[in-house]
This record gives C-alpha cells, structure tokens and sequence, in this order.
C-alpha cells in the first residue's frame, strides 16, 4: 500500500507593530484603536514602574524574593485586555502581575504576596483570578478544572493561563493540554516564552523549533505571537476568547518574549547570558516600540512622558506605603488557616507551639503556653 | 472525648421491628455518592472507568445511568490530570469526588494531592479551599504485587491539611463518605478492595459519622488495641479468640487518623496500661508510631509495658499469595502482641 499523509501543518508567527513602532496595516484589523493603545501604554509603564520598586524592595530587605516582570509586559496586557474584566478568570504563575492588576488586583497585593503575606492573596470580591502560583505548571491544571466548571454550569465565561517555556516540559502542561482537549473546555493556554527557564536556554529544554507546536499534538488551534506586540498579542488573544467563549473550545498561544532581569532577585543572569542578546531584546522592549508609535501620530511627546512618569512613581509610593502600613501576620493564622475549622489536634498545637509534636500536654510537661511574639 | 460505643452486644444501632438491611461495602459507598449528588448539584464524580464500565471495582455501578456523563466522568489516564482539575473545580465551587482505581496510582499526583490541594486554604489565607474528596483502593491483601499495593495513609498523613479517613466496614463507608463529601476540607478516602464484598448492616436512614471520634468495637480491661481500617476486623477476630483465654481487650477503631482521637485512646490507656497499635502500613514513621509517640507523650505515667505495634513487614509487599499473607497484621500476630504486652507469651 502506498503511504499517504494523514496529518499536515503549519504555525504561523504573527506581528502587528514592529520594534520601530510601525503598524502592519493588512494585520491591523481587528486589533486596539489609538485611544486603547495609549490608555495601555500609560498601564504598562505604571506596572514596569511597580516592578522596578519591588526589586528595590527586595534588594534594601524589605521584602522577599521577587521574579521580575520587566519586559513581557505586552504579553500579560494584550492578553488580559482580550479578556472581560469581573466575568473571565485568570490563573497565573508569576511574571504577569500586569494581566492581575488589570484585571482589578490591588497592586500592593502583589507585595504583600512576596512579602510572604497570605493576605496578599486573598482575592477581592468580583476579581475573577487565582493567586500567584510559584511551583511551574501546576496551575494549568486548576485552571482546566475551572473552565471545566463554567461549562459545567453553564456559565459563557472563560479561563486564561500563563506559563512559561520551561514549563512546557512539565507533565502539568501535557495533562492539562489533553483534559482541556478532551473535554472542550473553555481555556485559553498563553506560554511566554521568554527563553529562559532560569539558566537553562529555550533550545535546551526542547528541541521543537516552536513551542506553539506542542498545541497540535491535542488538536487546538494554535499561534506564535510577537509576545512584545501589544496589538499582536491582542488580536489573537481575541480570537481565542471569542472562539472559547462561544463553545469552540481550547487554545494556544506562544508569546515570544524575553527576561529582560534576571530569573528572580535570588539568580544573577549575567553568569550564563551573553549581554548581546540582552541588548538585542532591550531594544525589542514593547515600551518603546508604543511609544515611538504614539509619537508619531503625536499622542505623545517628552513632556507628557515626564509627567506620567512622576504620576506613576506617585501612585507606586502610594502601593508600597499601603503594603508596608498592614500589620504583620498573627501567629494563631497559621493554624487557623490550615483547615475550615480549628481542629482539637491544632488547637492543642497551638498552645503548645514551643515543641514540635501535636501531642505535648502542657499540664503534663510543664510547659508555659506558647508566647505570641518571641 | 469518649470513643463511640459501638459493641457486638448492642448492634449497629437499634433496629426497632425495622428490617435489618443488609448491603455490600460498595453498596454503600455508591449510596452514600448518590444520595449527596441527589441533593447537591455541585457534586461530580471523576476518575477512570468510572462510568461506562460502572467502575473498576464496580462501585460507581449504575450511576452514569442516573446522573449522566456531565456528573459521573471517565476521565483519560492521567492521575495528576483529573487530581488537579479537581482542584480548580473545587476552587471555583464544585464538589468533585476524585476516584483513584488505587491509591497506589495517586503516587503521580502527589504534587497536586500533597502539594497543592492541602496548601491552598493556607495559602490564600482563608480564601481558597479545596472541598474534593479523592477516594479509592488501600492497602495489600488482594495479590497485587508490590507497586499496586501501596497504603498511603504512613506517607500521606504527614502532611497536614488534609483529613484521612479510613472505614473497618459497610456502615461506617457510608455515613464517613457522607461526611467527607459534605467536609469543606479536602479528604482522602482510603477504602480496601478486599472488603468491597463484605456485607453488614447498613440502615436506609439518613445519618452522618463525625470526624475524629473512634468507636469502640471490643470491650476489655486487659490490654488496648488500636487500629483503622481493615486490620480493624483481625483486632476483633483476635479479641473473640483471646477472650476464650480470659483475656478481654478494648478495640478502638480510629475511624479518620486525621483527625486522630488520641483522647480516647489515652482514655482505654489510663484503664489498661497496656497498648498494641494495629497499622498495616510499614513500621517505620508510621501512624502507629505517631501513635505510639503520642501516647509516651501524653500518657506516659499510665503505662505497664512499653507500648507495641504491629505492622507489615518492613519489605515491598510480596505477591505470592502466602507470603503477602504472612507479611500482613493477622489476628496470630496480634493476639501474640497482646499477651507480650500481658507478660504471658
């Protein structure tokens, strides 16, 4: 028997709005008016300026470990921006604080967060999001289970989630992949591929040539975007909404992008990155492309910068000054929160916190209670 | 807190000129599930084969024909998969019982089931729990070698976060399913494919079993004897064979080790002074070592003899039928505890 083909494909990379700022026009349908462009220029610098002070924060001991944002700004916003605000939810790892905050998380939550407050997340009201979830790739998988319940109850609402390239090699990624598939839930997977899983590069943690690939393996529709093209980012976040909304099920998007920092406050990357290729994505930055663009079409200038500058140090001052005023955590919170209700197990534990063991009888041992403050 | 009298003498509970209703333990599990998803639309059922072929073990039998195949889900094999769709389900409100064919499956969700589902409350301060009861086959007994026969409740109840519930028999698998499914905690439901055929009596009212109180299935000043699960039925068997030799024995079955009711077992400990802890996990950092640990704690002036346990042996399980048999806690080994906890071996 002859052999035939039974499976052909393609990836396509798409951009908008090149490093220079200059829009695409046959790409330029369906993507943001001037108005939106420069609403979301003037959100992204606030939230790059939130992350230059958090790693200040960190580095005077004010707070902990903090993975830096710095760079892949275009890709949380386009995609959050797809989203509607309140209804669709979104399940983070780490380094899209903008697509949470535009989504109505406080800023300083995001603090409070790395600061190692479980108050921080504490999810407000009406905001559709799961907190910040540190280990790689486990949240896909919550995430599947939460677009699985909208279609359960029927709900026209829909799941987004973030990742990075390293996590792809999880098997987190693939099992959500196939349940997503499988089950056509109403998902959107959006991997920024930043090139870095700490130190080890892209081309060493798979030999695909694109990690969008990977999607065709589970039968979904499939992108490669230019991850620092706003308008790119956007107008195929869109389309994946839109088609997941009205019941068509799972999609991918791989946003390329770069760590402009380092991995987190605790890596220094200049041990295994040539400074190069630093260079090269410096210039890719999405801020600067969106600001040469507004430029041009004169909705920007030197004067306004400066001033929006000073606007969003001010409002980052105001976070940081709200995060470090809340009260430190109680004690008795880490065993109140361990379960629904205080158990007899815990509460004993909780009076007798000196030892280690649940056991200890206070009576019987003579120990003293437990102070709150040491 | 007193443990539950739960004595042969008395019967499981009054039966009052009502029917004696007799059901397998599957029976009861699959009626404890149906009547919480008949009453709570927020329940589903996941996990391999567990409609279609009504469960690999058959417990689900007959409910993808009631509840239908958007409630009771064959999901692909995927362990991690459908551990940690449950949780973003659970999250956002739903009810999932997560059916593990084996517990000894689980081993490859344990970074959902351990490090993800017990934490999330915590680490949300309050906000996010995660109500999913995961629930299937513990423990060796049915020769099936050594990576299938895992009992996970030495492993798994260090981590805290999260409840275990382990039931001896028919009864008590519906009223404790019954409450872990209705717990706003996650729970793991360690049930015995080698007790799924037992049949006792199970009435057709409604009624829950609370968390953290043992019941008392033996009466005895002698010695205490501790146990959870299926070794609950060889502690009895070994204290009807001992009270021929005028030996009587209290049998606390703990029912949930998380919860764990210590205070009724130092309560048994205060009356006999002697204790043997009956555990079918391996010895080392096991439940009856906390047991035990607990016990030296708390209770240690109240003790005659040092306390013993009684484990499986410290090896994988074995597969030949009677070599499993013999490495397992059996009523020989533990009457032979008891009378060394009594000085009269």
């Amino acid at each position: 028997m002859p052999r035939k083909s039974v499976y052909k494909a393609e990836i396509e990379h798409v951009q908008v709005m090149d490093e220079n700022g200059v829009i695409d026009a046959a790409q330029s349908r369906n993507t943001l008016s001037d108005e939106e462009i420069l609403e979301l220029f003037k959100f992204m610098q606030q939230c790059r300026q939130l992350d230059e002070i958090a790693f200040k924060l960190q580095r005077s001991g004010r707070m902990g470990t903090y993975p830096q944002n710095k760079g892949q700004e275009a890709a949380a916003i386009g995609t959050a921006y797809a989203a509607k605000k309140g209804q669709d939810f979104l399940v983070p790892c780490y380094r899209e604080n903008a697509a949470l905050f535009m989504h109505g998380l406080p800023m300083h939550y995001v603090l409070l967060h790395w600061m190692g407050d479980e108050r921080g997340n504490q999810i407000p009201e009406g905001v559709q999001q799961l907190p910040l979830c540190i280990p790689i790739g486990t949240q896909m998988l919550h995430a599947t289970g939460i677009a699985w319940a909208f279609k359960m109850r029927k709900e026209p609402k829909v799941a987004l989630t973030y990742f990075g390239d390293g996590a792809t090699s999880e098997g987190d990624f693939h099992e959500a992949m196939n349940f997503a598939s499988v089950y056509q839930v109403p998902l959107v997977f959006i991997c920024q591929n930043n090139q870095w899983a700490i130190s080890v590069p892209r081309e060493s943690q798979m030999r695909s040539k694109t990690v969008a690939q990977k999607a065709l393996a589970y039968d979904m529709p499939t992108y490669q975007v230019d991850g620092n093209d706003l308008l790119a980012v956007y107008k195929i976040a869109k389309e994946c909404v839109d088609r997941a909304r009205s019941g068509g099920g799972p999609s991918f998007i791989e946003a390329v992008t770069y760590r402009l920092a380092d991995h987190t406050t605790a890596d220094d990357a200049r041990r295994y990155r040539d400074p190069k290729e630093v260079d090269m994505w410096l210039g890719r930055d999405p801020l600067i492309r969106l600001r040469k663009y507004l430029e041009t079409k004169d909705l920007w200038d030197e004067t306004k910068q400066k001033a929006h500058e000073e606007k969003c140090k001010a409002i980052v001052a105001e976070v940081v000054k709200t995060a470090e005023g809340i009260e430190k955590p109680s004690f008795d919170d880490i065993f109140d929160y361990t379960f629904a209700a205080l158990n007899p197990e815990l509460e004993r534990q909780k009076k007798t916190a000196r030892t280690s063991s649940l056991g200890q009888d206070p009576t019987q041992v003579g120990l003293a209670e437990q102070p709150q403050h040491v | 807190m007193a443990a539950e009298l739960m004595l042969p003498e008395m019967g499981l509970e009054p039966m009052g000129g009502g029917t004696a209703r007799e059901i397998q333990f599957r029976e009861a599990l699959r009626e404890a599930m149906s009547e919480e998803m008949r009453k709570d639309d927020r329940i589903f059922l996941m996990g391999e084969e567990v409609a279609q072929y009504n469960g690999a073990y058959k417990i689900s039998q007959g409910m993808l024909d009631e509840f239908g195949p958007k409630r009771i889900i064959d999901s692909p094999i995927s362990e991690n998969g459908f551990a940690g769709l449950a949780v973003g389900a659970a999250m956002y409100g739903l009810r999932p019982i997560i059916e593990f064919m084996s517990w000894s499956f689980s081993l490859v969700a344990a970074d959902q089931i351990l490090n993800n589902v017990p934490k999330m409350l915590y680490m949300s301060g309050g906000q996010w729990g995660c109500p999913v009861v995961f629930r299937g086959n513990d423990g060796a007994g049915g020769q099936l070698g050594s990576t299938h026969s895992w009992c996970v409740e030495g492993l798994y109840s260090n981590v805290p976060g999260v409840k275990i519930a382990i039931p001896s028999n028919p009864y008590d698998a519906k009223g404790m399913l019954k409450t872990s499914i209705r717990d706003d905690d996650p729970v793991f439901f360690l049930e015995s494919e080698r007790m799924l055929g037992d049949k006792a009596h199970v009435p057709e009212r409604e009624y829950t079993i609370p968390f953290g109180k043992a019941a008392l299935r033996r009466q005895g000043d002698d010695c205490t004897v501790v146990s959870f699960g299926r070794p609950v039925n060889f502690c009895m068997d070994a204290a009807d064979e001992l009270k021929k030799e005028g030996i009587n024995i209290d049998v606390l079955d703990m029912r949930t080790i998380r919860p764990l009711d210590i205070d009724s077992i130092l309560d048994s400990v205060k009356k006999t002074g002697r204790i043997v802890v009956v555990d079918q996990c391996w010895p080392f950092a096991s439940v009856a070592s906390e047991v035990v640990t607990q016990v030296c704690e708390r209770g240690f002036d109240y003790l005659d003899h040092q306390p013993l346990r009684v484990n499986t042996e410290d090896v994988p399980t074995p597969y030949a039928k009677n070599l499993e048999a013999l490495y397992l806690p059996h009523k020989g080994k533990i009457m032979s505890a008891v009378k060394a906890s009594l000085g009269r071996l």
